[in-house]
């Protein structure tokens, strides 16, 4: 279970995070939805313990990680596997290599960091084949794809961190993308925390969504709670979402009607 | 306005002093992180390569040519004084204890500096230094130990490259002053001794330490993109540069006092 309370950050003067709490259950999914801006990714920073926060807790399965050692914070990471914004691959580095990483840093046996690599790109849909290929040979989509088998990969974390894992995407490749996160959602059943502004991705994604302005909490709640919500802010940030799927309804009874079938 | 004025200068003195606090620390963390484990022995190898052989054409070339400057110089004036037989004594002095060091520790420094800063500032501006802290490495035994411990073993070893191609070389150019080989392989021998050789090695040894602390520090916190990355780089080179003229002017009293001369 991951638990913030009343955390506060501060880069010099911009007050970035300003008494964040949530909760995340163990084996959920928790989407941190907001405009840019808003302080999502800083969160997913704080969790991993990139930075600390300027008050306030952050507690993994009931310890407060900004309370212990760089050692212990250390082992907590190994925990937990992030996937970057940008995928953050290591670019001097093969495609095996990368996703392989935490394996040759815990001087695994080479055979099976194959195998298990190669497995990792299968269980992303990538050709295992591309284990020997630079992350700038691949499209953006099958370098976030390969980001993500290195966070599989990576020790086999209880907890699983997406920073916008389809920003600048194609849609096709986006809706990939968010499949494969519903995919390895319904199947490990790891506690999983994205990080997101797309708001249909977060009503696919979430059990929970967390929605952020200015670095406030707004609301908290499932998906049919935020659906429902009817707060200024909520209304004006749903408001291209909720007019979209409103197309889309119509759309579908409209071709329907027009195609001969009877109302 | 005065006030104002006042306040800007004070808060200039006080962002200066921090930095210099952080990089005082940070150097402390660079020698530190060179003897303890673990210790990325692929890294450590690649960066010896990097700094070692890929330095040793040009400073096999710079060396070269800046000691037969140097002869030039000296030669012409010991033979206005009719002393031209002590050239190989001046080129000793001059090459194995201030030169030879200095110039090889710029050349390297200007090599290094540019190439580690654009490195280390790439992977901060990708995200790839936080991942390798999310993933549990440290960054400082992985990126910064390599090239302290590769350029403690390569910056005396090219110095010592350095410094006998500056003393050959100015041989070569003593024979255009009717210096005899001979004349000039006895200053040279007379005057290479351990007290002149410590002085020139010694300096190695923190022109090491202060090239890659400047080179990793500014890489590491580089922002501000693709711009942020090269004007980090630009003044990576800078820095180093003057501050191996500047390490030499402290090495070269403190050793002259410790020696007593």
């Amino acid at each position: 279970m991951i638990e913030f309370r009343d955390v506060a950050f501060w880069i010099e003067d911009h007050h970035i995070l300003k008494g964040v709490s949530f909760t995340v259950p163990k084996g959920k999914t928790q989407v941190i939805l907001g405009p840019s801006g808003s302080g999502k990714s800083t969160i997913l920073r704080l969790l991993i313990g990139l930075w600390k926060p300027t008050s306030g807790s952050i507690r993994v399965d009931g310890e407060d990680i900004t309370e212990i050692s760089s050692e212990r914070l250390r082992e907590i990471r190994k925990r937990m596997g992030l996937v970057f914004q940008q995928g953050a691959l290591f670019d001097s580095m093969t495609v095996g290599e990368n996703i392989g990483y935490t394996m040759l840093e815990d001087k695994t046996d080479e055979d099976e960091i194959e195998r298990k690599v190669r497995i990792s790109l299968e269980q992303v849909g990538l050709d295992p084949d591309l284990i020997d290929r630079m992350p700038d040979e691949l499209s953006g989509g099958m370098q976030r794809r390969v980001a993500i088998a290195r966070a599989l990969a990576s020790r086999d974390p209880d907890i699983l961190l997406y920073d916008e894992p389809t920003t600048g995407l194609d849609p096709q490749s986006a809706e990939r993308i968010t499949d494969l996160v519903m995919n390895l959602r319904d199947r490990t059943g790891k506690t999983s925390v994205m990080v997101t502004h797309d708001i249909a991705d977060a009503f696919k994604v979430g059990d929970r969504i967390t929605v952020l302005d200015q670095g406030i909490v707004v609301f908290e709640g499932t998906p049919v709670e935020l659906a429902a919500a009817q707060s200024p802010f909520i209304n004006e940030f749903l408001a291209p979402f909720r007019k979209a799927v409103a197309r889309a309804s119509r759309g579908i009874v409209g071709g329907s009607l027009s195609a001969g079938g009877s109302a | 306005m005065a006030v104002e004025a006042l306040a800007a200068v004070g808060d200039r003195l006080r962002r200066l002093l921090e930095t210099v606090q952080d990089v005082t620390l940070f150097c402390v963390q660079v020698v530190r992180s060179a003897f303890l484990p673990p210790y990325y022995k692929h890294e450590i190898v690649e960066q010896i390569h990097f700094a070692l052989v890929g330095s040793l054409f040009i400073v096999m070339f710079s060396s070269l040519v800046a000691g037969q400057a140097l002869a030039i110089q000296l030669a012409r004036e010991l033979a206005r004084t009719g002393a031209k037989s002590e050239l190989g004594h001046f080129m000793v002095i001059s090459v194995v204890r201030a030169l030879g060091p200095v110039l090889v520790g710029i050349v390297v420094a200007s090599r290094m500096s540019a190439g580690v800063t654009a490195e280390l500032g790439a992977m901060r501006s990708s995200d790839q230094i936080d991942a390798l802290v999310a993933f549990g490495t440290d960054p400082m035994k992985r990126l910064v130990a390599p090239r302290m411990i590769s350029l403690w073993i390569a910056l005396p070893v090219l110095t010592v490259i350095g410094d006998a191609l500056g003393v050959i070389g100015g041989g070569f150019i003593g024979v255009g002053y009717h210096v005899t080989l001979q004349s000039y392989y006895n200053g040279v021998a007379k005057y290479l001794t351990p007290s002149n050789l410590l002085v020139g090695m010694i300096k190695p040894v923190f022109f090491a330490v202060l090239i890659t602390t400047v080179a990793t520090w500014k890489g590491l916190t580089s922002a501000g993109g693709a711009k942020g990355v090269g004007v980090a780089t630009t003044e990576s080179v800078v820095i180093s540069s003057v501050g191996i003229l500047v390490t030499d002017f402290i090495c070269t009293k403190m050793i002259f006092r410790i020696l007593n001369w």
